[in-house]
This record gives structure tokens, sequence and C-alpha cells, in this order.
């Protein structure tokens, strides 16, 4: 993939995002809830504005121009998606909702027809709920067997449970990129390495990983990859699954219905050729249109610049951060080993308590498990408060937010 | 919402919750948390002659849902079953002195619950549709 040589002007990029305007309690809103969802720049609500506006139409089959449009313009979208993760080909990427149900996708179509008793499927300990919860419901219908890789004190992959746990009983592994806790980023290459070995295969939960840093899961060499694009900088209700064509085309069909078939007959049904075997009933094109667009915005600042621009700017935070009195933070402390997800505690202040006095500075964060029990549970904490970081985020909003940090320090020291 | 949510009182009964910890014989217990946040809330009371004879509870959560149910605790001693069926968000916010806003009042409002759900449970009785949507 190509990268652009520019550094990252956020002045500007501030401005193409309408909602950074905006006041919160009368403060300059901050906005550090970026791994649960982004901002959006113009030119997203711009697309999808246009297609409403001016083509809105279904797809696919309508023999009139703005079928045709709305057709071209969705299916271009796919195209800038297959380039922007450098599948092979653009059937490989299916649109779904988001991206939990393109695991769940993998889990009804792939798991119900190559898990069986005994099997086992290998996790890890930080997924998210997404990567979990499908699977424990697959297990749990064919008699099969979630094992959870753990993490050492630095909140890193156990490599050490990684080749433990996978064996030949093995048949999928399914990892986060990033962990939308600890921010850490895992070595997934080398852990389908080791699937591979084994004959199973490996999934990688992307969602915090593609919107922040190059995903390219032809060199991770992963069957399967799953993101959202509201995430992204794009709208909600669009999500990617990517699947290695020679996966996809094995599987049966996930949900059936219109868009999906080749041909139906009363007797039964044949299936259209991917990707469209996996995208039944008339899909989210309106958010479709305008992941495309997120996709050629992040582009254009190149994916290498979003990364090194929220590296800077972790670094940044946990630097300021560990000099408050109290704060506890989890997750690796190497900024090359993490994106700008920042998880942590203060003092005895309940994580809620906390959001709220943020909330008053204008500082949206997030606070509670984060969708993560499992990884709650291992690091027994009943919560924490999660900071995540976008392009458009400033040291400066970092320096309000460590503010802010200290006066709830000080109305929880009284 | 103002940082008055954090005025003193509410600070003092996370810090110093009174009522906290375990009866030695209770009559009734109930516990519930706030699948949003984790937050959880026991309750136990000794009944005598159809009031609160005694009431202690125990839990984890923000500054919000521990002082509001300690607050309650003290509220409701010596008061009637039929009273402590009638009690509201209205008494709660009463006694917390604030409105948390939207974002947090079933922190507030986690007590209230718990204690509602116990006296029905003490009473034989269902627990209302209204009960079970305070948190």
């Amino acid at each position: 993939m190509v990268e652009k040589l520019t550094t990252i002007n956020v002045a500007r990029i501030r401005e193409d995002f309408p909602i950074l305007k905006r006041q919160v309690n009368d403060k300059p809103l901050v906005y550090f809830d970026n791994a649960a969802t982004s901002q959006k720049p113009n030119v997203v609500i711009d697309a999808i504005d246009r297609y409403y506006r001016e083509y809105n139409a279904n797809i696919h089959r309508g023999i009139h121009k703005l079928a045709e449009e709305a057709t071209l313009a969705y299916e271009e979208a796919r195209e800038k998606v297959t380039n922007f993760v450098n599948a092979k080909r653009a059937e490989e990427i299916i649109f779904t909702r988001n991206g939990t149900e393109a695991i769940n996708l993998v889990a009804y179509s792939w798991g119900r027809a190559n898990i069986g008793k005994g099997d086992k499927i290998v996790l890890t300990i930080m997924e998210h709920h997404s990567n979990i919860v499908p699977w424990q419901i697959l297990a749990e219908e064919k008699g099969a067997k979630v094992e959870f890789v753990k993490i050492n004190e630095r909140g890193e992959l156990r490599q050490d449970e990684v080749h433990e746990l996978i064996d030949e009983k093995t048949k999928i592994v399914c990892v986060t990129h990033a962990s939308n806790v600890l921010g850490t980023i895992n070595p997934v290459k080398e852990i389908g390495r080791v699937a591979h070995r084994y004959g199973a295969l490996f999934l990688i939960d992307a969602a915090q990983s593609v919107p922040h840093m190059t995903v390219d899961v032809r060199e991770i060499d992963c069957d399967f990859a799953a993101f959202s694009g509201h995430k992204m900088l794009g709208p909600t209700g669009i999500g990617v699954l990517y699947g290695k064509s020679e996966q996809l085309q094995n599987m049966p069909p996930f949900l059936g219905g219109g868009e999906m078939i080749r041909e139906v007959h009363t007797t039964g049904a044949s299936w259209k050729d991917l990707p469209y075997k996996f995208e039944a009933g008339t899909p989210d094109i309106s958010g479709t249109i305008g992941l495309g667009a997120a996709v050629d915005y992040l582009r254009e600042i190149g994916m290498r610049n979003v990364h090194d621009y929220e590296k800077e700017i972790t670094s940044y935070a946990l630097e300021q951060m560990k000099q408050v009195d109290g704060v506890v933070i989890y997750g690796p402390m190497d900024v090359a080993h993490r994106v700008g997800v920042i998880s942590f505690n203060l003092g005895d202040i309940h994580p809620h308590d906390l959001a709220s006095i943020l909330d008053e500075e204008g500082i949206a964060i997030r606070s509670g498990h984060h969708c993560a029990q499992p990884l709650m549970e291992f690091l027994e904490l009943p919560a924490t408060s999660r900071a995540s970081f976008y392009i458009y985020n400033t040291k400066e909003e970092v320096d309000v937010f460590v503010n802010a940090l200290e006066k709830a320090r000080k109305i929880f020291a009284r | 919402m103002s940082s008055d949510i954090y005025k003193d009182i509410i600070l003092d009964y996370y810090r110093n919750p009174r009522n906290f910890g375990d009866l030695p014989d209770p009559d009734v217990r109930a516990k519930d948390s706030n699948p949003l946040c984790g937050d959880i809330i026991e309750m136990q009371l000794k009944i005598r002659d159809g009031k609160v004879d005694d009431i202690r509870f125990k839990g984890k959560g923000c500054a919000i849902s521990q002082a509001s149910a300690s607050m309650l605790t003290e509220a409701v001693k010596g008061k009637t079953l039929d009273e402590l069926k009638t009690l509201g968000k209205p008494d709660v916010l009463a006694l917390l002195g604030i409105d948390p806003g939207p974002t947090r009042i079933k922190c507030a409002l986690l007590g209230l619950k718990v204690l509602k759900v116990a006296v029905y449970g003490h009473l034989g009785q269902a627990v209302t549709e209204e009960v079970k949507q305070l948190v």
C-alpha cells in the first residue's frame, strides 16, 4: 500500500468534523471515546446525504439510471475496502451490519458446518464479547470446547499459552488484533502461523486496528477479519467481514432471502457467487457508500500517518496521566505495542463517578467493563475508565483531560 | 448535571456508609445489580410487627449507588412495609438532595429497587412492573 509522506495537520483535520465545534456543559467537547465509535467527517456525512438526495434506489436488479448509479457506488465502496485492507479480490469483502455480525456470520456458517464434538475453539482472555459469545453458543450447540489464552503482567498475550492451547483438536483461533481495553497490539501474524500449522483457521477481530493502522490481511494471512465502519469515521450500521475466497466459497449461506439467490423454486434454491451469497436482503446502501467515503478520507491522510500521530498522542497522554497521583494504567506502556486506548483507574474513584465529573468538563470517556467481562474478571477489576484517541484529538485536549483528572482527585480527596 | 452531584454528604456516605454489613439473622434479604455498570446492592431486613426493625446493606459500585442505598437504610428504619411500598424516585432524590441526571439515575435507584424486592418477597407478593423498571 502506498502511503503519502505528509504529516498530519490536526487543525485542518478538525475543520472536517462539524461535531468538534460543539460545546458540552459550556465547555468545548473533548471526545475521547473513539474506541466506542468515532466521529464523522463532512465527506462521510455528505456522501450519505448525496445518495439519498440524488440517486437513492435499490441496487443490483434495477434497470434504470438511479439503480445503476446506486449499484456502482455500492460496489465502488467494496473496491475501496478491498484495497484498504489489501484483500486479493473484492468478492472477499462481505458487508454486514457491524463487526459483531461479521463474526457471527463465520460462527454460524463456517462453524456449524465444521465444528464437531470435542473440537477446540481457541480465543484470548482480552476478546470483546462479540468475539466470545458467538463461539460459546456454537460450542454449546456442538459439544465443542472454548479455551482462552491469558495475558502476562504487561497486558500481552502469553506466547507459551498460544503454543500450549493450539493443537490438533483446534479448528479455529480467534484473536483481537488490538485490545479495546488494554490497547495491546497482538502479534497476529505469528499466532496465525501457529493456528495454520495445526490446520486450524485464523480469525482476527480488527475493529480496533483497521481504523488506526495499516492492516494487510494478506500479510497477516488471516482466514477472516471482522471490523465495523463506525469506528473508522464511517456511519453506524455497516460492518465488514473479510474472508479468503477459498473459505467463503465452501461455506453455506448465513441468512437466506433476496439478493443472495441464483434461482428459487418451490423445491429449493441455489446461491449466488461471492460476495452476494452472504448479503441477503437490501443492504445498508447509504452506510456502505459512507464507509467508502471514510476509507477515501483515511487513505488521503495515510494510515502510517494516522498510526504515528496516535502514537504521539498516546505517548503524551501516558506521560501526563502518570503524573496524576493515584492513576493506575492497564496495558503495555510501550506505545510501539499499543493503539490509542488507555484504560485506567484513579484512586478509589469509581469509573462511573469519574466519567460524570469529566462530563461536566465536556470530556467524553467510557467507563465500565467495555464488553470484555472475562478480561475484567481476569484482572480482578469491576470496571475501568477508558480514554481513546483518534486523528482529530490534540495534546491540548489531553491537558484538559489531565486537569479534569486532578479536579476529580481533589473532589474525592475531601 | 453539575458538580454538586458530589457534594460532601454523598461522598461522606460513600466513604463511611451507614448500616453497612450483615444482619445476624435477617428475615428477608434481596440482591440485585445494574447490568449496565455491574453495581451491586444487597439489602437485609429484620421485620417486627410489620415494620423495619433493623436493616443493613452491602454492595460495590459508584458513589451515587452506594450513598443512596446507605441513606435509604437510615430513612426506612421504623417504617411499615406498606410505607416502603409507596417509596419512589422522588424520595430517593430528596435524600440525595440532587438529581443525578438521566445517565446516572439508575445508579441512585438501585438501592430502592432491591429494598422493594425484599419487601414484596417478605410479603409473598409478586414484584410490580414499576419496581422491575426502576433499574
